[in-house]
Order: C-alpha cells, then sequence, then structure tokens
C-alpha cells in the first residue's frame, strides 16, 4: 500500500492536472467519483477530503466510530475489537500492526490536527496534489514554549517518511 | 516538571508529593446536594476530585455546573469535558468559562460513545479527538488564541490533564500515545483502573524510557470492587478494563459477604505497590456510589488526609463558586 504513496507524490504534471480539474466541474465531479469508489472499496474512505492514510497505516481513521484521528481511544477490548462495533477490529489496531510491520510506527506519533469538515465530499488527492493537505500532520506543536516536542520525547525522528 | 502555580492538585505534582485525585459523578437531578454531599466525604483526603461529563453517555447535571458546586464544597474540581457531545465552537467556549470561574484543572478525553448510553440515538459529535482537544487549550491559555486564531484576553490558566489506558490494545502504543498527548500539552494523567499490576509496570517502564513523567504526572487509577456482580458488570460492559484472572479468584474464593472487604483488601495492596512504582505520581480513586470508603481506603494504604485548608484558587469571580 505504500506503493500507492509513490504514485500518488505530488508532481509538476499532477499539480497541473488538478488545477485542471478544478476549472472542469462536471470531470473534477466525475473523478471525485472514482476516487470515492477506488478509496472506498480499498479503505472504507469517507471522503472527508483530508487523506491521513498515508500516516496512519493505510488504516482509514475516519472508519472509527469517533473518528479519531492520533490513536485508538481507550475501550479497545482485550481481543482488539471496536467497542462500538465488536465484531470489526479496531482501526487504530490495524493501523498499528500494518505500521509495525513496515517499520513506521513512529508516523503513528505525528501530530493531526483538527480536520476542516468544508472538505467534507472533495477529493483529497486534488488537494493533496496541490500542496493543501501539506499540513495536516506535524511533529510540532506550534507553541514556541516546547517547540518540536515529539523530537525531543523521542517519539519521532524527523517528519513522516516518504 | 509541573511548572508552580494555583490549587492543590498542581502543587502536588510540582512538588513531587503523592497526589490524590477522586472521582464525583454528577446526579441526574437537578440537585445541588448530591455533589455537596459527595465532596464532603472526600473534601479532607484528595487534592482534587474529577466531576465527570456525562458520564457512560448518560446525561446528567453537566461537568462546569458541578465543578461549581464542588468549588463550593471547598473541594478542587477538575472538570472532565469530552469530546463526545460539543464542536469546536462548544469546546473552546467551556473552557474560557471554566477560566473565568475558577475552575482550576480540566482534564480531556474522547468519552464513551453515546451507544453505550441513555439517548443511544444521539449523533456523535466528535469534532476534534481528545489529542487535538488538549492542543487546542494549550493554544488557548500558552498563546491565548483560539482554534481561529482570535485572541483570548486574558487566556485562561488550568492544569491541563488527559487520561490514558495502558490495558487496552494496541498494548505497545499506548506510551507512545500518552506521548502524543504529554506533546500536546498534558500535564497530568489518569489511567483507567489499575488491576494488572504487571501489564501497569511494563506501561510504565516505557514511559518512564521516554520520559514522559519528567513532564506530566501520572496518576493511577484504582477503585474497590464492591461484590461480584460489579466485578462481571466492570468486565463485560465496561469497554477498556482487564482484571486478571488471580483478581477474578481471589474475589470468587470468598464467600460473598466478605467481598467488599477482599475488594477494599486489594485496593489497598494496590496503592502501596502504586506507591513503591517509579514514575507514579498519584491515585485515582474511583469508588462509584461508595465514595464514604474513600477515606478508609487511602488510611489504610497510608496516605494521610490532606491539609483542611480549602483549596486556592484564584478565579476571576470567586462569587460564582
Amino acid at each position: 500500500m505504500y506503493l500507492l504513496h509513490h504514485l500518488l507524490t505530488p508532481g509538476t504534471v499532477k499539480r497541473w492536472f488538478a488545477r485542471f480539474l478544478e476549472r472542469h466541474e462536471r470531470l473534477c465531479t466525475a473523478f471525485t467519483q472514482a476516487e470515492k469508489q477506488v478509496k472506498g472499496s480499498a479503505f472504507g474512505c469517507r471522503m472527508c477530503g483530508q487523506c491521513a492514510l498515508p500516516a496512519t497505516g493505510y488504516a482509514c481513521p475516519m472508519t472509527c466510530p469517533k473518528q479519531l484521528r492520533n490513536g485508538p481511544c481507550g475501550g479497545v477490548l482485550a481481543t482488539g475489537a471496536c467497542e462500538v462495533y465488536p465484531d470489526t477490529q479496531c482501526v487504530w489496531v490495524t493501523a498499528y500492526e500494518r505500521a509495525e510491520q513496515e517499520g513506521r510506527v513512529s508516523d503513528l506519533t505525528l501530530l493531526q490536527r483538527p480536520i476542516d469538515h468544508r472538505e467534507w465530499g472533495k477529493s483529497s488527492w486534488v488537494n493533496y496534489w496541490q500542496g493543501r493537505d501539506a499540513d495536516l500532520w506535524t511533529t510540532d506543536d506550534g507553541l514556541t514554549r516546547t517547540h518540536l516536542v515529539l523530537t525531543d520525547l523521542r517519539l519521532v525522528a524527523g517528519g513522516p517518511k516518504a | 516538571m509541573i511548572p508552580a502555580g494555583d490549587g492543590r492538585l498542581r502543587t502536588a505534582l510540582h512538588s513531587g508529593r503523592f497526589a490524590v485525585t477522586a472521582e464525583i459523578g454528577p446526579p441526574r437531578g437537578a440537585d445541588a446536594e448530591a455533589i455537596a454531599a459527595k465532596a464532603e466525604l472526600l473534601r479532607d483526603w484528595v487534592d482534587a476530585a474529577n466531576i465527570t461529563d456525562n458520564q457512560g453517555s448518560h446525561t446528567r447535571l453537566a461537568s462546569w455546573a458541578g465543578s461549581i458546586l464542588a468549588l463550593r464544597s471547598g473541594v478542587e474540581p477538575v472538570m472532565q469535558l469530552t469530546t463526545r457531545d460539543r464542536n469546536r465552537i462548544a469546546l473552546q467556549s467551556d473552557l474560557i468559562s471554566a477560566g473565568a470561574v475558577g475552575i482550576p484543572n480540566v482534564m480531556m478525553l474522547s468519552g464513551d460513545h453515546p451507544t453505550f448510553g441513555d439517548h443511544p440515538d444521539a449523533m456523535p459529535v466528535f469534532d476534534l479527538d481528545s489529542v487535538q482537544l488538549i492542543w487546542t487549550a494549550r493554544l488557548m491559555r500558552d498563546q491565548g488564541r483560539l482554534l481561529s486564531g482570535k485572541p483570548v484576553k486574558p487566556a485562561p490558566h488550568w492544569l491541563i490533564g488527559a487520561v490514558e489506558n495502558p490495558f487496552a490494545p494496541p498494548l505497545r502504543f499506548r506510551a507512545q500515545r500518552m506521548g502524543k498527548k504529554v506533546a500536546a500539552g498534558a500535564e497530568f494523567i489518569q489511567t483507567q483502573f489499575v488491576f494488572d499490576l504487571d501489564t501497569f509496570g511494563r506501561w510504565m517502564g516505557e514511559v518512564t524510557d521516554l520520559g514522559l513523567e519528567q513532564r506530566c504526572g501520572v496518576i493511577a487509577g484504582v477503585g474497590p470492587i464492591r461484590t461480584v456482580r460489579a466485578m462481571e458488570f466492570m468486565q463485560s460492559k465496561v469497554p477498556g478494563i482487564h482484571i486478571p484472572d488471580h483478581v477474578v479468584r481471589r474475589l470468587r474464593g470468598v464467600p460473598s459477604d466478605q467481598v467488599a472487604a477482599q475488594g477494599m483488601a486489594l485496593c489497598v495492596e494496590t496503592i502501596e505497590t502504586l506507591r513503591e512504582t517509579a514514575g507514579v505520581a498519584g491515585v485515582h480513586v474511583m469508588a462509584f456510589g461508595h465514595e464514604q470508603v474513600v477515606p478508609e481506603l487511602l488510611e489504610r494504604a497510608g496516605i494521610p488526609p490532606r491539609t483542611a485548608t480549602a483549596p486556592t484558587v484564584t478565579g476571576r469571580t470567586h462569587d460564582a463558586g
């Protein structure tokens, strides 16, 4: 799945394509529908428009009944199942297992910012290719008193790995 | 190190004195006396008491109102605030209000999902998650700004708390998750009930490896099990509580009229072990509906009453309290 991330990495062509799509409403709608189909069947995507998948082991946090983007709640059952839907595995248990397998647990420690609810239903790829997603997560809490705290705490070595 | 300032809980965590917090669950009725009665039982024994926010997704008197009532009764409140019922506008508004009426501690969590409560048909909000709310609170306090960037003047100055459950999967991520909350601004963490001291010890080891206990007071959750039925309820109906087999055997191994005494003894032993555990800054005693046992529990565990002075809080409007 991390391969998918490489395929989608922004570049000049994709940036141009994203701008082109935004100028053509029907095309953009069709493209967004296609994204919805692909990501919906692969990840259960809810189309929040601000995709966190690259930093969450490709387990979609918006499928969590509490939509928690910064890690699991305290109610995960001993079996690893979701407290709300006990016949499904907690999305963060899946995220952790995948990230651990790939050596990317530090991705999960990044601080995920609050999402912009105006973006629901929009294409996150179009947003991503135009750099609008660049600030979705961070190692820096943005407060001067304790700068770069995640790094200080040895939780992450740097930003998310490419 | 927690910065010095007003408030018993902050002072305990700052000075390294073993902190004691407890819990006051607000009533369903418009009953101020219910808070006062519980506060009266706890006042001399705790640094602060959490006022829960519609615990278990059951509608109750609000945690901000309960906090004001606790202040009136001379108990320093920890106002709990869940992200379940309010969006970022209402959450920030409640945090500002807590500062204005002199509530010295706030503790933020995502909260139980509505399906567990008395209104399973309710809209779950979860606009922010707990880490984002803690981060927002610190932005408001330390930079005097809302998420929108608008100034908050004067900024509130409560102590910021959070929760962690060392016993829920993925176990190996739990210390790092606490780290995220500390990075976001948590100055104290209260844990889920500790019955499984082995798992707690492993988690605490990871916490100290990360140096988190230097920045954030770890307050371990404890509570006496009163009946076998209560134990079964905790095991089956409260997500995230782990009661190991040896504890179950111990409580099932005595006649039913001795379960409460055995549960008390077990809780006393747990507190004694926690006091000896490196990095543990205090205990959070949860005794729903039988708060009267808290003093005995603490006394038997060798934790003396707090100084019997009223909590020192610098609210901007003391009269509101």
